[in-house]
């Protein structure tokens, strides 16, 4: 049994697969914070056009993922920060141009679309000692800037008016956890595949999240998750002869439903400790709506009767007048 | 005589392209409490975003502390209060984390927070009234305790000029007095206070002068005991002459009928 687990492959393998599962999750944790949980399949979508580019150079494809995923980021990055409402359709765009182009390029480098399943879903047990030894630099790179910028990482994900507000570069911020992605995106490609990245990035951080009270907790259990899932499930597959990539995400997922019952006990007693006493009292959200007339008969918003008032429905929602006290009027969403 | 921590001059403020704010202007000396009032649409938090930067400023100038707004560097003198976001989605986060991050403008990175950073948040958590509850998520407060976050949030930041965006727009009444109340504090220390309101509540003891928009444009500016009907009574009875039959009577009748 030791001699499997001390093979050189397999030591290789458990370094590379450790790497992966600190670096995933601690950035992950930002991208759930952000709502850009599925950034990370996006750059790995884009990432099969770097492995391409280093097949058809014959460079290191580590090298070229690392390089492309970068500018893909940013590329993201520029997209979702200028863009309005095609923000959304221009990434789907880029994701597509790029997984489309990998597999031209790998056609035209004549390797055909065989090439690239090692990096589509990982081939961590072929993986090259240089390839190691990056990969922990790059791992190391991304943990420690999550780690030692996290005031500044949090305040920006956590709220973006407030950060900017008080003269944080956050556009240099958000590009950094964009970059920080890429890279890790990169490393993972080797570990778990591109096509199940995202699910390092993310799974951990949902479990660990169900039950840590703060942020800072929350990164550090799922950091700790994704080791413990990465190095599971590297063993598991070593004896089991299955694909580790797909195991190591497996164990995740089985550590988030293990897990789940405790959630839904510390959901249930946080919400019962809730204050009820002067919030019981059903408070209406006012809203900011601009309304270029008052509601009221025949204004063509349709009228339903609700109580002692009328509300008006206003785009697909109900608004009654509230008149203050000292005369101020608004419309509470009902 | 100093700047003053605040100064508009004949603002305007257009978003894609519509005029929101129009030819506002008015200064704010220190120590001052100035409430913007006005109704839904006349552009109250339109232009308290665009003073902290937020949205951009088309015409006229804004100038904090005797800078013009395009060159002002020195954020951590500002306090944004903006109104209340979804504190309790995504990652969980302490009440601790969240003021603390009120610190950001006058942290190093790399560098760990020092004593007296952990002390003003402390401090901060302690004023409005949730020092018991500094480790709890905030996902787990009330509305209005999630507001009173948002205050010290900003406190910590040990701004000279605060600007609050509906502090107590779904807040319960405790909570109101608890804002109002440390809004004052500051205020005594010589902090400028600028807090758009739909309604004085319990800000009215505090509050030194009231400027009204009505569709984007100051229509009072003075002391708040003269102003009439919130400031849009105006608005109100010109929409009645358009409308014959007074649109909610049930509801409206018996609380006007109150004051």
């Amino acid at each position: 049994m030791w001699d499997l687990l001390l093979a050189p492959f397999m030591i290789r393998a458990v370094v590379a697969a450790a790497v992966t599962g600190l670096a995933a999750p601690g950035i992950g944790t930002y991208l759930v914070q952000r709502r850009l949980s599925l950034l990370g399949d996006g750059i790995g979508h884009i990432t099969v056009t770097g492995v391409a580019l280093g097949l058809l150079t014959g460079t290191s494809p580590t090298y070229t993922a690392v390089v492309v995923a970068v500018i893909g980021a940013l590329i993201i990055e520029l997209i979702r920060t200028s863009g309005k409402a095609t923000g959304d359709l221009a990434l789907a765009l880029l994701f597509y141009g790029g997984i489309a182009g990998g597999l031209v390029l790998v056609q035209l480098a004549g390797n055909g679309a065989f090439a690239l399943q090692a990096y589509l879903f990982g081939s961590i047990t072929t993986i090259s000692a240089d390839d190691v030894v990056v990969a922990v630099v790059l791992a190391g790179i991304v943990v420690v800037a999550g780690l030692a910028l996290m005031p500044q990482l949090f305040a920006v994900s956590h709220d973006e008016d407030f950060a900017r507000a008080s003269g944080v570069p956050v556009w240099f911020y958000n590009a950094l956890v964009s970059v920080l992605a890429a890279v890790t995106v990169s490393v993972a490609m080797r570990t778990v595949g591109l096509l199940l990245v995202s699910a390092l990035m993310i799974i951990p951080v949902a479990t660990s999240q169900q039950f840590a009270r703060s942020f800072r907790s929350t990164m550090l259990i799922a950091m700790v998750g994704g080791l413990v899932a990465s190095l599971a499930g590297v063993v598991v597959s070593a004896y089991f002869d299955l694909p580790p990539g797909a195991t190591i995400v497996l164990v995740s997922l089985a550590g988030f439903a293990l897990t789940s019952p405790i959630g839904l006990v510390v959901g249930r007693r946080r919400r019962a400790q809730v204050p009820y006493a002067p919030e019981a009292l059903p408070v209406h959200e006012a809203t900011e709506e601009r309304h270029g007339h008052v509601h009221g008969p025949g204004c063509g918003h349709l009228a339903i009767e609700h109580g002692d008032h009328v509300d008006y429905v206003h785009d697909g929602h109900r608004h009654a007048v509230h008149v203050t006290q000292e005369g101020g009027r608004h419309y509470d969403e009902h | 005589m100093t700047s003053p921590p605040l100064s508009l001059t004949d603002v305007g403020i257009a978003l894609d392209g519509r005029p929101i704010v129009r030819d506002v202007s008015f200064d704010v000396a220190p120590g001052q409490v100035v409430a913007i009032m006005g109704a839904n649409g006349s552009g109250k938090s339109t232009l308290m975003k665009a003073l902290v930067g937020l949205n951009p400023v088309s015409q006229g100038s804004v100038a904090l502390f005797g800078t013009p707004r395009p060159q002002f560097h020195d954020w951590a003198r500002v306090g944004y209060v903006p109104q209340r976001s979804n504190l309790g989605s995504g990652v969980p986060a302490t009440v601790r984390e969240v003021v603390g991050s009120g610190r950001i403008a006058r942290r190093t990175p790399f560098w760990p927070m020092s004593r007296s950073d952990r002390d003003l948040v402390e401090a901060a958590i302690a004023v409005v009234g949730l020092a018991g509850r500094a480790d709890h998520p905030v996902a787990t407060l009330s509305g209005g305790q999630q507001q009173r976050v948002l205050v010290a949030r900003t406190l910590a930041g040990e701004p000279d000029l605060l600007l609050l965006d509906e502090p107590n727009a779904g807040v319960d009444h405790a909570s109101q007095l608890a804002i109002a109340e440390t809004l004052g504090g500051r205020a005594d220390a010589g902090a400028s206070v600028v807090v758009v309101l739909h309604e004085l509540g319990p800000f009215a003891p505090l509050i030194d002068r009231v400027v009204a928009l009505r569709e984007g444009r100051v229509t009072y500016d003075g002391p708040p005991d003269q102003l009439v009907d919130g400031g849009v009574g105006h608005a109100h009875h010109r929409d009645h002459e358009h409308d014959p039959l007074p649109p909610m009577p049930p509801l409206q009748a018996p609380l006007e009928g109150d004051r």
